[in-house]
């Protein structure tokens, strides 16, 4: 509990070294949001000196600082120029959009990743082996890009799936089977493109670290004592593969919302990626710090959640 | 041991026997296809008497581990033939075998690897009994506990995991799983060569004394040649994949035939020479 407790309390100043860190670069930038506005003839310099009053962009940077925080604390996280909102608002269904099409392929990638790395890992050199280590090396040397585009093409030129957003236009008139089946056609391909992207190191993690395991003397030993092939490699040799394995689900999970901004963009599916680009592009300053604390709390999260994990999972950590 | 019994190199019926056995392994270059054929055992023939103990020396790399990992049906020969007692048991299916197993042990040389390290002494040793349904789940911690003292291990460290025990109380409870399933063949990998002198002999006391015990049979692979005098009836050398040289103990270490035998003979001499050096400087 010591342990844990002293990991929240580095995982709070980590946020807010990291959110000083953001507000300093994003300061540091060339330009502002309303350096745009100027060059509109529409719209007056009063206006634009108006309007930076409004939003306090004259301000000193620790003051302006200072008010980010305080923003955060009463559930605003600072104010949107372009939507003229709060950036709470404007993040959270888009991260949930995200979460929910990272989720979805995460789980799956762990799902097909480890019984297949346990499976070549079982048969190190045959070749079934072979074809997964061949076909993990070609995904790894595909860029995510291309991957998406590739599927992209296949579902225009197939009709097999529907190109962009999330939804179809007539959602709303369809039963709950039918929007959860739209849904799920909507989030076929960014969610393919992502277990394609994400399955090649997993598998390759899985089947190096039970390789590691199965040929250790204490596997040999189960074996010797009669025990049955796949109580070794699933009872025993696998919770002994697990540790790095768990540190490696905490990076998954610190990865789902970071993790799939290109493919939201190129796809249309509208979660966070889309909002990001655009903010960075027009220079909305608060949802690109939203966006990069969200993502940080999650990689911190994730992080903390796999310490969690391998103190219940392995007690030497606990003698440790 | 021998002295022991007060029967030396009476003539017994072999317990394993092994004739013409090979293992090879295929590795291949990293950035090539091409292949190469590593000759772990190279028609190896040997016996191991009941009740006895037959060392197998030799350098690192000479096959010994390779051989014992064949005896211990851990893997597959290429060919040859292993007999146990009166059956041939390297033509079994691995169901045939399952029946096999508990009758043969083996101690390995990495201790701390060789303990499952997320259980605890206890549940180590009650691994095998468990699988092998040799006791019930309430007579199992029993059982556990009682093997730990038989080889010298207190109660308290039964809930202990093996990273928190030193190399010897490893080491002991690596021979208490071992001996847990009643078996005839305990075959020791180097399993007391990384301990320290001390803790050594008090290992081989704990040895000798289970072998009277439990009527075993041991096959004590080790480069320690004065380690095999004191324990061995018989010795068998090993070099480059082959067993040069076989036969009773003395008759080995007092005649050797082999330059190999006379070289592990000469090394172990001049060691014995240095350490004695050392301890009258010390003194």
């Amino acid at each position: 509990m010591r342990f844990l407790a002293r990991r929240l309390l580095h995982a709070g100043f980590l946020l807010a070294a990291v959110s000083v860190l953001c507000f300093l670069f994003t300061d540091l930038a060339p330009g502002s949001f309303f350096d745009g506005m100027k060059l509109n003839p529409q719209i007056s310099p009063e206006t634009v000196a108006a309007l930076k009053a409004q939003y306090g962009v004259g301000k000193p940077l620790p003051l302006r600082y200072v008010l980010w925080v305080k923003s955060v604390f009463t559930g605003e996280w600072g104010f949107s120029f372009a939507y003229d909102s709060p950036v709470r608002e404007l993040l959270l269904p888009r991260a949930r959009n995200t979460l929910l099409l990272t989720g979805t392929a995460t789980a799956l990638a762990w799902l097909i990743a480890v019984p297949l790395g346990v499976w070549m890992a079982y048969r190190p050199g045959r070749w079934d082996d072979r074809l997964g280590m061949g076909a993990t090396s070609l995904l790894l040397s595909v860029p995510e890009l291309a991957l998406v585009l590739a599927l992209l093409c296949f579902a225009v030129r197939t009709h097999a799936f529907p190109v962009g957003g999330m939804t179809s236009a007539n959602d709303e008139q369809l039963g709950l089977l039918a929007r959860c089946q739209d849904l799920l056609t909507h989030m076929a391909i960014p969610a393919i493109t992502l277990v394609l992207a994400n399955l090649p190191l997993l598998v390759r993690h899985v089947r190096s670290s039970m390789i590691e395991v199965l040929d250790a003397p204490f596997i040999h030993a189960a074996r010797g004592h009669g025990m049955a092939p796949a109580r070794v490699l699933i009872g025993y040799a696998l919770p002994a593969a697990a540790n790095p394995l768990i540190s490696l689900f905490g990076f998954s999970l610190g990865g789902l919302l970071g993790g799939s901004l290109l493919v939201e963009a190129v796809t249309g599916w509208p979660g966070l990626g889309p909002l990001l680009l655009e903010a960075t592009m027009s220079r909305d300053l608060y949802i690109v710090v939203g966006a990069v604390m969200v993502s940080t709390f999650f990689m911190v999260g994730g992080n903390l959640i796999a310490d969690a994990l391998l103190i219940a999972f392995d007690p030497r950590v606990r003698t440790d | 041991m021998a002295a022991e019994t007060g029967i030396r190199h009476a003539p017994q019926p072999a317990l394993m026997r092994v004739i013409g056995l090979n293992k090879t392994y295929v590795q291949r270059r990293p950035f090539s296809r091409k292949e190469f054929v590593l000759g772990a055992c190279k028609d190896v023939t040997l016996e191991l008497p009941r009740r006895r103990v037959t060392a197998l020396v030799g350098e690192s790399g000479s096959g010994k581990s390779s051989l014992a990992t064949c005896l211990a049906l851990l893997q597959q020969p290429d060919s040859g033939e292993i007999w146990f007692e009166e059956d041939q048991v390297s033509a079994w299916t691995a169901e045939q075998l399952a029946s096999l197993r508990p009758k043969i042990q083996m101690v390995f040389q990495d201790s701390a690897g060789a303990l499952n390290p997320r259980f605890s002494a206890a549940q180590i040793i009650e691994e095998p009994l468990e699988i092998q349904r040799r006791a019930s789940k309430p007579e199992l911690r029993l059982r556990a506990l009682a093997l730990m003292e038989e080889v010298g291990l207190s109660a308290d460290c039964s809930k202990r995991l093996p990273l928190t025990l030193s190399g010897g109380q490893r080491q002991r409870l690596a021979i208490a799983r071992a001996i847990a399933l009643k078996p005839e063949l305990l075959i020791l990998d180097e399993s007391l060569s990384s301990l320290d002198l001390v803790i050594q002999s008090e290992i081989l006391r704990l040895l000798v004394d289970l072998q009277s015990r439990h009527n075993l049979t041991y096959l004590l692979i080790s480069h320690d040649l004065s380690l095999v005098g004191e324990i061995a009836d018989f010795v068998a050398v090993m070099h480059a994949g082959r067993i040069v040289e076989h036969g009773p103990r003395e008759k080995v270490f007092g005649a050797p035939r082999h330059g190999c035998t006379r070289e592990l003979l000469a090394f172990a001499r001049s060691l014995e020479s240095d350490f004695q050096a050392a301890t009258e400087v010390q003194a």
